[in-house]
């Protein structure tokens, strides 16, 4: 799918000026709230009108100021998965399902088969007012697919869901990207989400775009950090599954600068995931330490330590081709005089690694 | 029982209060939506104009029908020569008196009605490959329904009741224009009918309160089995 976005908007305060083209599969949408980032959304489906600018999807011209051209959000065929499902009241399930699906029939994608995917067949006759939050939700995502969209818009669709629901409907949207091979806008502010889904990701940041490109790139920049997440920072590798240690529950995992062990064994071997390693988990030493429950300790050569003066120093380690950064005491660093250049060994505890930090990577 | 006069009072205020919400009902539905979902230059006049019947004596409305319905009237010659309807002391007049009168309460509760309902779901229906039209018959009138019955409710609680503008322009004549409060206010201006007045009124009260039940059946049937009634 191949996503050309070139707006001016002014909503209020706020000065919209959104540019980027992007080809991928599934590409994140991320940023603060009030970043801009649902305006995109819609004005790419059609429930907002720019200033000025271009929409372009898949060589289809959506939006174009400059020839005069609006399609009518019902002509685009761009799918909208809304935060909070907005099923129609007084339909069922099953109608609400149907509502956009052709009247002739025949799409790219049946009923049984997206019935089947997301699970319906015990909702079909329900109400929507009879569904639990994460059902709404599956049956919004199964709604918009049938009305066979060529492109899917998911604005933050996990976050009015508690963290159990979250993890089930981030399944249901894995299937959808690697079974049906569905292109998808997902909008998040949620790092685990759109590492674990989006191959590309734009930031976005008081309504401009502030840097695009893959996942690996984005959130591997430290330039970046502030806007990718203060507390959540960290390195995110891609890797493949080499081994499982079916006795432990351990899946080994081999990547540019070494090798990982995480838990689950549920990663079909050859499998490339993308791994998040929050910065907070990671320690460093200067020695190999012995006797120590910590299973991934890695060696690697200091490049730049970051302090601000606080209690808090961020040491990047250069591992293969990606710097990851380690979150340590000021302290610390001090006393085993830690300095750009340094050999150290990375520490990382391998249940650090849950199944929100470790996602499939698009094949 | 009923005499064969008080039968056809009761029968003539139900065909006037019907024929009125009826013929209302489209045009009522028309302003609350160009109210509640559109803007426009002189909006605030329109929503003043509409509101008029609330405010004024009926009276006074009741005069002005007369004036622009009777025969002589531009609207009643017009309405003579294209259709062959006169409303000058007729039934179809009491119908048209009683439908203005009841025609700012039917807007109102329509849309409130409208009001209620998250635009977001029209939008959400667009992006399912709905047009306008689409959207309006399969979205907006159905989830709108509870303020349109409780707006036809209100409308043919006033038709039954309306008095003033009504004896104004179609006079009190029995068998024509005679609803239920005229024929009362007809009993009490002769001695003696305090026992036809009270059995009239009780007609009233009970035609009130049937109305209201069918509308709150209207209502639950409105929105599907099992939903828990509104009042």
């Amino acid at each position: 799918m191949k996503l050309e976005v070139a707006i001016r908007k002014r909503l209020g305060a706020l000065d919209m000026n959104v540019e980027f083209s992007v080809e991928a599969p599934v590409v994140g949408l991320f940023g603060r709230s009030g970043s801009g980032k649902t305006s995109v959304v819609n004005a790419i489906a059609g429930l907002l009108k720019p200033d000025s600018g271009r929409v372009v999807v898949d060589g289809c011209v959506l939006f174009d100021s400059a020839r005069g051209i609006d399609l009518a959000p019902e002509k685009r065929r761009i799918g909208y998965v809304f935060q909070d499902a907005l099923l129609f009241p007084h339909l069922s399930v099953r109608h609400n399902l149907l509502y956009g699906a052709p009247r002739a029939g025949g799409g790219a994608i049946g009923f049984a088969a997206v019935v089947e995917l997301l699970g319906l067949a015990a909702l079909l006759e329900r109400r929507p007012l009879a569904l639990s939050g994460g059902e709404k939700q599956r049956v919004a995502i199964g709604r918009a697919l049938l009305s066979q969209p060529r492109l899917l818009l998911m604005d933050e669709p996990l976050a009015a869901l508690d963290n159990q629901r979250r993890m089930e409907i981030l399944r249901y949207i894995e299937r959808l990207r690697n079974e049906l091979k569905q292109p998808v806008v997902y909008v998040s502010h949620a790092v685990g989400e759109i590492t674990r889904l989006a191959d590309h990701v734009v930031l976005m940041n008081e309504g401009s775009v502030l840097a695009h490109g893959s996942v690996q790139q984005i959130f591997n920049r430290a330039d970046l950090r502030p806007h990718t997440g203060r507390y959540e920072g960290g390195a995110l590798i891609e890797a493949e599954a080499v081994a499982h240690d079916a006795r432990y529950f351990l899946t080994r995992f081999r990547f540019g600068g070494g090798e990982l062990v995480a838990p689950g064994i549920d990663t079909p071997l050859g499998a490339r995931v993308r791994i998040r390693i929050r910065s907070r988990d990671v320690s460093v030493a200067t020695v190999r330490p012995q006797g120590i429950s910590i299973r991934n300790v890695i060696e690697g050569n200091v490049t730049e330590i970051v302090d601000n003066g606080g209690a808090i120093v961020e040491v990047a380690v250069r591992l293969g081709a990606i710097d990851v950064p380690a979150r340590i005491s000021r302290q610390a660093c001090e006393e085993l005089a830690i300095e750009p250049g340094a050999r150290v060994f990375l520490l990382i505890k391998a249940i650090a690694f849950d199944k929100r930090s470790v996602g499939f990577a698009a094949s | 029982m009923l005499s064969a006069e008080e039968m056809s009072i009761i029968l003539l205020s139900l065909k006037v209060a019907a024929a009125s919400v009826l013929f209302s009902l489209p045009l009522a539905l028309a302003a609350a939506l160009l109210l509640a979902r559109t803007q426009f230059p002189g909006k605030t006049l329109v929503d003043a104009l509409i509101h008029l019947p609330l405010v004024l004596p009926p009276v006074v409305i009741g005069y002005f029908l007369l004036l622009s319905f009777g025969r002589q009237g531009l609207l009643g010659g017009f309405f003579e020569q294209a259709f062959g309807l006169v409303f000058a002391f007729r039934w179809t007049g009491a119908a048209l008196a009683a439908g203005i009168m009841g025609f700012p309460l039917m807007v109102r509760a329509i849309r409130l009605g409208l009001e209620a309902i998250d635009p977001r779901l029209e939008a959400a229906a667009r992006t399912l490959g709905a047009n306008r039209w689409r959207v309006l018959a399969s979205v907006t009138l159905p989830l709108a329904l509870p303020g349109i019955i409780m707006g036809a409710l209100l409308a043919f609680a006033r038709s039954l009741g309306e008095f003033g503008a009504t004896i104004t322009f179609v006079s009190n004549i029995p068998g024509e224009t005679q609803t239920l409060p005229l024929a009362i206010y007809n009993l009490t201006q002769s001695p003696g009918g305090d026992s036809a007045i009270l059995k009239l009124c009780a007609i009233s009260v009970l035609l009130s309160v049937a109305a209201l039940v069918v509308s709150e059946w209207l209502n639950r049937r409105a929105r599907g089995p099992g939903a828990t009634s509104l009042a």
